[in-house]
């Protein structure tokens, strides 16, 4: 199958990259691009594991396919910090206990950064049907309401 | 999961769109979250993707007394529109109720309509509302009511060289609301249901989402759904503004 050549920009840089049509969004990051942070959990598009930030926006990538993404803006979770500097949302995650395992979480704080920028002062209930699109089997979800209240608090 | 190979190509006018789909073995994707999952599990193995992201189909507007939708609008835009913008409550409700952010970030109002689930939230809106559903061909374009757009599981009356390109919701001031019980697991509901002014739309509960309430009883539904129908129905009613 012929490849197609596209450019992302991906955290914050231009890629180039030949892809096939079927590639997905998920492998090119990975397997193209090093970048793991992305995971892969369901493969269905139910759990959220997979979600990246494109054109600011949060997308699960494993159900969108890369030739479509020419030119466009994707941030992983490898983007957030500023250097060492962690993204707020990522302290908050970090300081309020909003991970155990940790597979969910990069999924998890990119769908918070979408949340948080259409609302920056969300309720319980509107954190819940935030983040409903995003499965994690540790924590109970406490540790990440709190978490999420806490970097909205932080953000504003 | 990994699609089986096809080749692709971005159209960038509705006309080179159509010509593209002349291939009986060519799909049109939009926000690709009904297709995408079943090219993953090779339900779907089309040789041909033609994609509609290049089409200028995206937007809302007034026009007199019809709200027109551009069929590539996504959920997400809906929920976000100028509140100027007088959108029935019903198909707010519908646009609510689709996935979850990441899917109403994705999926379009037209692709949604077109993939023809027969639980499809969206669909019992547009009934209800009684929106017009313009599709466009080689021929020209024809105009159907969303009510007679759906013809079974999965099925429209859309043929292979057709697209769903605009939806148009007239603005009669009525009350309107939609309210559903869901598959705890998978969402999608079991029984929908949109009222606007008299009339009502109807989802998960047949083949097709359908017009209601007149044919309720002829549906056949087990105990548990008939009555699940006729509360959401009531709670839509109640709930309508």
């Amino acid at each position: 199958m012929a490849r197609v050549e596209v450019t992302l920009r991906v955290n914050g840089e231009p890629v180039p990259l030949a892809v096939e049509p079927r590639t997905l969004l998920v492998h090119a990051l990975r397997d193209e691009l090093g970048l793991t942070g992305t995971k892969i959990g369901c493969d269905t598009s139910q759990c959220g594991a997979c979600t990246v930030l494109v054109d600011g926006r949060a997308f699960k990538s494993c159900t969108l396919l890369a030739v479509r993404l020419n030119g466009a803006e994707v941030t992983t979770i490898e983007g957030l910090a500023d250097g060492m500097r962690l993204h707020a949302i990522q302290e908050a995650f970090a300081e309020q206990h909003g991970l155990q395992c940790g597979f969910c979480t990069p999924g998890m704080i990119l769908a918070t950064a979408d949340l948080l920028a259409r609302d920056s002062d969300p309720d319980e209930e509107a954190i819940r049907r935030g983040l409903i699109g995003n499965l994690c089997r540790c924590t109970g979800y406490q540790g990440i309401l709190a978490s999420v209240r806490a970097a909205a608090e932080a953000s504003r | 999961m990994i699609p089986a190979a096809f080749e692709y190509v971005r159209p960038d006018s509705v006309e080179q769109a159509l010509a593209e789909l002349a291939d009986p073995d060519a799909k049109a994707i939009a926000g690709g979250h009904s297709l995408l999952p079943l090219m993953k599990l090779r339900l779907a193995r089309p040789s041909l993707l033609v994609d509609l992201d290049g089409l200028d189909l995206r937007g809302v507007s007034v026009d007199g007394d019809t709200i027109r939708l551009g069929a590539l609008t996504t959920y997400d835009e809906l929920l976000f529109l100028d509140a100027s913008v007088p959108l029935p409550a019903a198909l707010r409700d519908c646009a609510n109720a689709v996935g979850d952010l990441q899917v109403r970030n994705a999926g379009t109002v037209g692709g949604g309509l077109a993939h023809a689930d027969p639980a499809s939230d969206f669909a019992a809106g547009a009934i209800a509302v009684g929106a017009t559903l313009v599709l466009q061909s080689p021929a020209g374009t024809r105009e159907v009511a969303a009510a007679d757009f759906f013809v079974g599981p999965f099925t429209t009356l859309l043929k292979q060289q057709e697209l769903l390109v605009e939806l148009r919701v007239p603005v009669r001031g009525e009350r309107s609301a939609y309210v559903s019980f869901d598959d705890p697991a998978s969402g999608y509901p079991l029984a929908g249901a949109a009222v606007c002014g008299d009339a009502v739309g109807l989802t998960g509960v047949a083949a097709h989402p359908l017009a209601a309430p007149d044919v309720l009883d002829e549906l056949g539904l087990d105990d548990y759904r008939r009555h699940l129908v006729t509360v959401a129905i009531d709670r839509a009613r109640g709930a309508a503004r």
